[in-house]
């Protein structure tokens, strides 16, 4: 394990170090925006990263709810109830009443079959699970379960940093391109809005340690993944006033760019992981720790009780 | 075998005999948004036709923050004398319980509600260009939408320490496309620009979508181990 991790952390490396030549040597200045363009080499690699890792939270958090019966029992009514959501959708966006706004590059069809998707992919994922658990018994143990919580934390942890790397190079770029620092874009809010809800998810685990905290905070990534959608809809009809981002759009991409873009978005990914990787050990080794901590008292406990049972002993001394 | 209802009905009576005994939790949410009223409306001064534009926000905020107030004390007051201890033996369905809860504290904030909202009237000059039905639809799938995530995040920061601040830290960011919702609703109808009904349905499904999620995880909040 050690030396497979090893061998990771040097290609992630090398990968880094290429991917920053790429991207400040080798790519040639954009036409219309400047040196202020390669911004996109990270902006957009941490972008994808962070994402990433919030779906592994997100699936590491929703497969810790399937130890408890309730949601195992629930996997049909999802099921059913996304598809009801989605025909509902399908059979009102099929009308197109007055009343639904349509706006360019948004089909109201398109996303009512998504949600239909989605929730059975849902169903299945929790079934599938829940049965291969069944067969392997290996999936249910409580080693198991210690580390889809240690991966959850972790990559909510190392999600939020990406996420503020985002957040923070949007602004440089937009403010010579846009002329402004921050416009209330569908894109931009999503992401601060997620960005929020990560932040609440660890403040969260912050303000409790106790074993509890594992099950309580992935019902909290729950509900923050349902409200996503929520803030993309509500974002999209509500600023679309603003500038919308254009990117690839016009203009041929020069293989060079798009070779440096790649390599990045490659190094980015494989730092993620590897970042992620090193601090699910530290949670690992980090309990591990704990344990052995609460283990010494309780030894320590049944030391001091079996002294001061002999009250006799120490009198007649 | 007491049924479902019976069980809500009977936790949401003793609820509100429990509140109407201290008045607690109304009397600090009407102070409370009393002085957000008051001092708003120092801070903006604003002119009838400005009033339209961001009185939908300042009333909305103030109800988002009174809300926690009583949000707060919900499952607080369960915790003296070991009372949810004995809601967790009880084979009573956890979705009683929790519905119950949400129902009481959706009454207390429709109550301040109807306490507030002349009051904003009279001091912001408020006269509805659009449709002023609309409100009230708005005004009860908004509380409701406020109201039953807030119940559910009050449940699950009873287990961590300083509880009190954590619930607005959960509640906020999970409410932020509700509480848009609802202010561009009530914005368009203020203003009499445009039609509110999208807001209206995107507010339903809100309602109905955490609805089902808070009954479904509230289970495992209260059972967590």
């Amino acid at each position: 394990m050690n030396k497979l991790f090893s061998f990771f952390a040097t290609i992630t490396a090398f990968l880094l170090v290429y991917g920053l030549y790429q991207a400040l040597v080798a790519a040639p200045t954009e036409r219309t925006m400047g040196d202020v363009q390669r911004i996109f080499y990270y902006h957009v690699p941490s972008a994808w990263t962070a994402f990433c890792l919030f779906l592994t939270n997100y699936f590491c958090s929703l497969l810790t709810l399937t130890y408890s019966e309730a949601i195992r029992r629930a996997a049909n009514r999802i099921a059913i109830l996304g598809a009801i959501f989605g025909l509902m959708g399908l059979l009102i966006s099929e009308d197109r009443p007055p009343w639904l706004p349509q706006a360019e590059g948004f089909s109201w069809v398109k996303a009512s079959i998504i949600v239909i998707l989605i929730a059975v992919f849902h169903a299945l994922l929790i079934k599938g699970y829940f049965l291969l658990g069944d067969r392997l018994g290996k999936l249910f143990s409580d080693r198991a379960r210690v580390i889809l919580d240690a991966v959850a934390v972790s990559s909510a942890e190392v999600g939020v940093v990406f996420c503020t790397v985002v957040l923070v190079t949007g602004p440089i770029w937009a403010r010579p391109v846009w002329g402004i620092w921050w416009t209330w874009d569908v894109r931009l809010t999503t992401t601060l809005v997620l960005w929020l809800i990560y932040v609440s998810y660890l403040v969260l685990r912050r303000f409790s340690n106790t074993g509890e905290i594992a099950i309580l905070s992935a019902t909290l990534a729950v509900i923050g993944a349902l409200d996503v959608p929520f803030v993309y809809f509500s974002i999209w009809f509500f600023r679309t006033q603003h500038p919308q981002p254009v990117m690839g759009k016009g203009g041929s991409l020069d293989p060079r760019m798009l070779h440096a873009f790649l390599i990045n978005l490659l190094a980015f990914s494989c730092f993620g992981a590897m970042v992620c990787w090193s601090r699910v050990r530290l949670e690992l080794l980090h309990r591990q720790l704990e344990e052995a901590h609460a283990m010494k008292s309780l030894e320590g406990a049944d030391a001091a009780r079996a002294q001061a049972s002999l009250p006799l002993n120490r009198s007649s001394e | 075998m007491t049924s479902f209802w019976s069980l809500t009905l009977a936790t949401l009576k003793k609820d509100i005999r429990l509140e109407w005994r201290s008045k607690d939790a109304l009397n600090a949410m009407l102070f409370f948004s009393l002085l957000v009223v008051v001092i708003f409306s120092f801070s903006f001064d604003p002119n009838a036709e400005e009033s339209r534009q961001i009185t939908a926000g300042l009333i909305w905020v103030a109800f988002l923050f009174a809300a926690v107030v009583a949000l707060n004390q919900t499952w607080a007051r369960e915790l003296r004398n070991q009372v949810l201890d004995a809601y967790r033996v009880s084979p009573a369905p956890a979705t009683a319980l929790f519905l119950a809860k949400a129902l009481g504290n959706f009454i207390f904030v429709i109550l301040l509600e109807a306490v507030m909202t002349p009051l904003f009237i009279v001091f912001y000059n408020l006269r509805a260009l659009g449709p002023a039905w609309q409100l009230i639809p708005v005004g009860i799938l908004g509380t409701w939408a406020l109201v039953v995530n807030g119940t559910f995040f009050a449940a699950l920061s009873l287990r961590t320490r300083s509880r009190e601040i954590m619930l607005p830290l959960l509640l906020f960011p999970i409410s932020i496309p509700a509480v848009q919702s609802m202010v561009e609703a009530t914005r368009i109808i203020l203003s009499g620009e445009g039609a509110a009904r999208f807001w209206i349905v995107l507010l339903l499904t809100y309602d109905v979508v955490f609805t089902t999620a808070c009954l479904g995880l509230f289970e495992i909040v209260l059972q967590a181990e």
